[in-house]
Order: C-alpha cells, then sequence, then structure tokens
C-alpha cells in the first residue's frame, strides 16, 4: 500500500519499534556473549571457554548454587501446582456461576497480589509470620510464593475459559452428566492450554521472585536469585554471567512454550468456529 | 486496566450458578489470610514502639510517623522540626518513577502501534519478542545493565575505542542508571496494554480524519490519543507502581546516594536500621500512594466506560 494514503504508517515508528528491541535485548546478549569469555576479569575479552559454566558446575561455589537452584525449583514446582489449582477453582467461580453478591470483591482481591508492591507484599509477609511466630523456611517462602502465582495462573486460565462456549457444558448436562462430570470431561479438557499456560507463568514468576522470598527465607535457605544477588553484591564474577544465562536459557523455553500452547489453543478456537 | 482484563467482564451465565463463592473461598482464603491479613498487622506495627535489632514491643507509639516527617533532636527531645530526608527519599522515587514512565510512552507507544498495524504471523511474532523479556529474570536483566554500562563495561569502551569520547562516561551509582534501569525493567508493561488498545482501534476514525485533510500528526493527537487512552494510562501504571517501589534497580544500579523508598523499607529489615515500625509506616504510606493512583486510575475508567 502507497505509505502517503495508509493511515496506519508513520514514519519514524519501525525505527523506534526495533530500537525498543534492541534495547531489551542488547544487555541480555551482551551477558550471555561474555559467559563464554575465558577471563578471569570481566572487562577484556579473552577468546571462546567454557571454563565458567565449568566453574559453575564444579567449582568452589558448585554445591551452593546447586542447593539454591534445588531450593528454587521445588518451590516453584509446589507453587505453581497449588496457586495453578486455586486459579482454576477461581476462575471457574468467576466465569462460570453467573453473577453472584462479592463477584467484582473477588476479581479484585484475585488481583490484589500485582497491585500491591512487591516490598510492601515482602514486608507485610515477614511481620505477619513474625506476629504468628512461624520460623523463616520453606514453608514460610512457600506460602509467600503461593499467594503473589495466583494472579499470575489466574489470568491465562480466565483468559483461555472466557473464550470456551459454555453450551458445552450445557449439553453435557443435558446428556445427563453431573455438574463435576461436566467439569472434568467436558471443560477441563478444553481449558488444558490455558491451565498448562497459567501453570508454566506461576512457575517462572515464582522463579524469579527475589524480594519476597529475600524477605521472608530463612537465614541458611537460598534460591537461586538471592544466591545471586548475594554474589554480585561482591560484584559481577564470571561465573554469575554463566548461571544468569542458564536462567535466562530456563525462562526463554519455558515462556516459548507456554505461547506455542496458548497459540494452539487459540487454532483449535478457530477451528471449532 | 481493569475493564480489559479477562473476568472483569459481565458474567456470562454458567451451569455452576451458586457455586460462585464456594469456588473462589480457596483463593479468599490463601490471599485474604496471607496478604490482606499481613496487611492489616503491617498497619497495627506501624504505631508500636520499636526493639532495638529488629521486633516491636507491643505499646501504642506514633514515633514511626513521626520520624518520617519530623525531626527532634538526637534525643528526641527538642521541638519538632519538619525533617525533608525521608520526604526527600519519597520525591525523588516518584519523580524516577515519572521520568521512567515517560521514557517507557516514549519508546512503547510507536512500538505499540507498529506492532499493532502488522498483519497476524509477524505481530504475533513481534508481541512475544516484546514479551519475552519480561518473563526472564529481572534480577539478571538488572545485573545485565550494571554490567553494560559500567565505567569499564562493554558501552564505555565502544565509545572509547570508536573515539566518540576520551574518558569512560560515569553511569553506575547515578540518578540517570537508575531511571535506566527502571525503564529497562518495566518497558514491556507500557507496550502490552496500549497495544491491546491500538488492536481495538477503527483505524476508519483515521481514514475520515485524513479525508477531511488532517495531517497525519494531527490525526494521532486529536484521533488516535483519545480513542487509545485507557491503554495509555493502562500502560502508565503498570510502569508507574512498580517502578515507586522497586528495589532491585535503585539499589544495583543506583548505590547509596540514590536511596530510593524500596531501599529504605528493606534496610529496616535486612539492612542495619533495624526499625520495624518505622519500615511498616514506609510502606504504608507508600501503600497509600499507590491505592491514590488506583483510585485515581478506577474513577477515570469510570468516566471513560459510564
Amino acid at each position: 500500500m502507497r505509505k502517503q494514503l495508509d493511515q496506519r504508517y508513520f514514519p519514524g515508528f519501525l525505527p523506534i519499534a526495533c530500537l525498543c528491541l534492541f534495547l531489551l535485548y542488547a544487555p541480555l546478549i551482551i551477558v550471555m556473549v561474555y559467559s563464554f569469555n575465558d577471563s578471569t576479569s570481566i572487562t577484556s575479552w579473552q577468546g571462546f571457554s567454557l571454563r565458567w559454566y565449568k566453574d559453575v558446575f564444579f567449582g568452589v561455589e558448585a554445591a551452593k548454587f546447586k542447593s539454591a537452584a534445588a531450593n528454587s525449583f521445588v518451590i516453584a514446582i509446589a507453587a505453581a501446582t497449588v496457586a495453578t489449582f486455586i486459579a482454576t477453582l477461581a476462575a471457574t467461580g468467576m466465569l462460570r456461576a453467573g453473577a453472584f453478591k462479592g463477584r467484582s470483591l473477588s476479581f479484585a482481591l484475585i488481583n490484589l497480589p500485582i497491585m500491591v508492591p512487591e516490598i510492601v507484599t515482602a514486608v507485610a509477609t515477614l511481620i505477619f509470620f513474625s506476629a504468628i511466630g512461624l520460623t523463616p523456611g520453606y514453608l514460610t517462602i512457600l506460602i509467600a510464593h503461593i499467594v503473589f502465582c495466583i494472579p499470575f495462573a489466574y489470568l491465562p486460565i480466565a483468559a483461555r475459559m472466557q473464550g470456551i462456549d459454555g453450551s458445552f457444558e450445557q449439553a453435557a448436562l443435558d446428556l445427563y452428566a453431573t455438574r463435576f462430570e461436566a467439569f472434568r470431561y467436558v471443560l477441563l479438557p478444553l481449558m488444558a492450554p490455558g491451565i498448562l499456560s497459567g501453570y508454566l507463568l506461576a512457575f517462572i514468576i515464582s522463579l524469579d521472585d527475589f524480594i519476597i522470598t529475600n524477605f521472608v527465607k530463612g537465614a541458611g535457605i537460598e534460591t537461586l536469585p538471592t544466591a545471586i544477588f548475594g554474589s554480585v553484591k561482591r560484584g559481577i564474577q564470571p561465573n554469575i554471567m554463566a548461571i544468569s544465562t542458564l536462567l535466562l536459557v530456563v525462562s526463554v523455553v519455558l515462556v516459548t512454550l507456554s505461547w506455542l500452547v496458548g497459540r494452539s489453543g487459540q487454532r483449535l478456537e478457530n477451528d471449532q468456529q | 486496566m481493569a475493564a480489559q482484563l479477562p473476568g472483569s467482564s459481565r458474567p456470562a451465565g454458567g451451569i455452576y450458578s451458586g457455586l460462585g463463592m464456594p469456588l473462589i473461598m480457596p483463593a479468599w482464603l490463601c490471599i485474604g489470610f496471607f496478604l490482606l491479613l499481613p496487611v492489616a498487622i503491617m498497619f497495627v506495627y506501624s504505631f508500636l514502639t520499636k526493639e532495638f535489632r529488629g521486633g516491636v514491643i507491643w505499646e501504642f507509639s506514633t514515633a514511626a510517623y513521626d520520624q518520617f516527617f519530623f525531626y527532634r533532636g538526637l534525643f528526641g527531645d527538642e521541638p519538632r522540626q519538619l525533617d525533608w530526608t525521608y520526604i526527600t527519599i519519597f520525591a525523588r522515587s516518584i519523580w524516577q518513577a515519572l521520568v521512567a514512565t515517560i521514557l517507557c510512552f516514549i519508546i512503547g507507544f510507536p512500538t505499540a502501534w507498529f506492532i499493532a498495524t502488522r498483519a497476524g504471523n509477524s505481530r504475533s511474532i513481534w508481541l512475544f519478542l516484546i514479551t519475552v523479556p519480561y518473563w526472564v529474570n529481572l534480577l539478571i536483566r538488572t545485573i545485565s545493565l550494571k554490567f553494560l554500562i559500567r565505567d569499564q563495561g562493554p558501552v564505555n569502551n565502544w565509545l572509547i575505542s570508536g573515539g566518540v569520547i576520551g574518558e569512560p562516561i560515569h553511569m553506575i551509582n547515578t540518578n540517570f542508571a537508575v531511571m535506566l534501569g527502571l525503564f529497562y525493567s518495566y518497558l514491556p508493561f507500557m507496550v502490552l496494554p496500549i497495544y491491546a488498545s491500538v488492536e481495538r482501534y477503527n483505524f476508519a476514525l483515521s481514514e475520515a480524519a485524513a479525508d477531511l485533510y488532517s495531517s497525519r500528526w494531527t490525526t494521532l493527537r486529536y484521533v488516535v490519543l483519545p480513542a487509545v487512552k485507557p491503554g495509555i494510562i493502562a500502560g502508565c501504571i503498570l510502569v508507574f507502581v512498580p517502578s515507586l517501589g522497586a528495589f532491585l534497580a535503585p539499589d544495583l544500579l543506583g548505590g547509596a546516594k540514590n536511596f530510593m523508598i524500596g531501599s529504605l523499607i528493606e534496610e529496616q529489615f535486612k539492612g542495619n536500621a533495624g526499625n520495624w515500625p518505622f519500615g511498616a509506616a514506609a510502606s504504608m504510606i507508600l501503600l497509600s500512594l499507590v491505592l491514590c493512583v488506583l483510585i485515581f486510575y478506577a474513577r477515570a475508567q469510570t468516566r471513560e466506560n459510564p
């Protein structure tokens, strides 16, 4: 189309969009590149090497990072599972139960963990655990993570549920299914992409969290972000760049997975229509 | 944002009517017991007496709020004077969050517009590329930025070897670095809601304006911007609110001189200050600021769609 006539075209918007991508990716790519640097200093480039990856897995700090990684993944899996379960029920209540008293309040409540600044959540949770005398540890981290994962699991699940026509379940009821059976055999399979998507996002959110974890973790327990933060406080070391690259790859893989699942879900929806 | 989020629109009828509350109950219990109640307790703590090295003594006191606004001398017995220390920290945080929001808008709006005007597949790939960095660990992103703009970092090295500058530009531990960090952290938050708005924008309006001899930029100003305003406001709030209470960017990029609210609060619990009531009070003040912003937003929303 001729640009002069196309009202969607604005001169300069393409370069800005490219600049936006560049700004978002440049730091990450440079850290990735430098994680392969064969030098003990992070400043000068001395050729390609995998020594810092070897250092992460077998070096002096390997034990610390391995246990931190294990903690992170165990907590993320547990928190995402519980949060997804709660969010699925909540989405069903919000979208499949018609109008009821307290619905809009419930909506605000589910999104509350996103609205409250993270540092405030961290402070409130720390004070709460201290007030009820719960010793900081795995349990406190897990509880805090479940709470802030709920809205992130909820969003893709609710988005998906909104796209599914209620007549499928209605048909199931007409064929003498119980309401539970309609949920289990009709709604849930249709919901699968949304639920998986929500689970993955909750998982990443939990894996990423630093501030809240830092407040509610006990003295001896570290997750990957808190361990990395502790190291970075003493200056950026090359092994940190290797760990960052590994964690970055995990995040990107999970997001891509979630995106592909979401797309296949959309395709399914289009096929139905 | 609320009006665009899934689940916020009018409830469709469903087969579980009557079960609404029971189904949402687990979420209520979880968030109510582990977030609402803690915030309430935090409010109570902000009116208690501090115990040295963390914790509180159960005695009513307004010392925390008093300390925030006033100075009473080293021993607390002088007449009170307005103390600007903490107010300045809050003002600086608001200022930096504002600048970051404006920067995000300047880059984010054209990007969102550009993406929304792509055809199907290329659009979803662009959208995906914008989303990915958001899901990458914020700590790692901040560290990457710190690595990049250090005095001996790649940016300075390239500029020097390119002959653009002679001495490294000192960027780390400045206000500029903090703003850049906030901008970099929350840029995707600006793009996505604006994109959602532009996507629903009816381009026939632009065509009509052009037929009436409006220039492209006049159309943008008087037709497009008002139409996509909800998305812009949502984007600004999604950037401004987390920027205000940010901890990582000011802490890692700003250093000790560029204290922001987040670091101030953190220090009361994790650092050397160890003043829990004061930390709770500062958190309450931050939370009230955020609530004001959200209420303003909610009212703007109702005015848009009464």
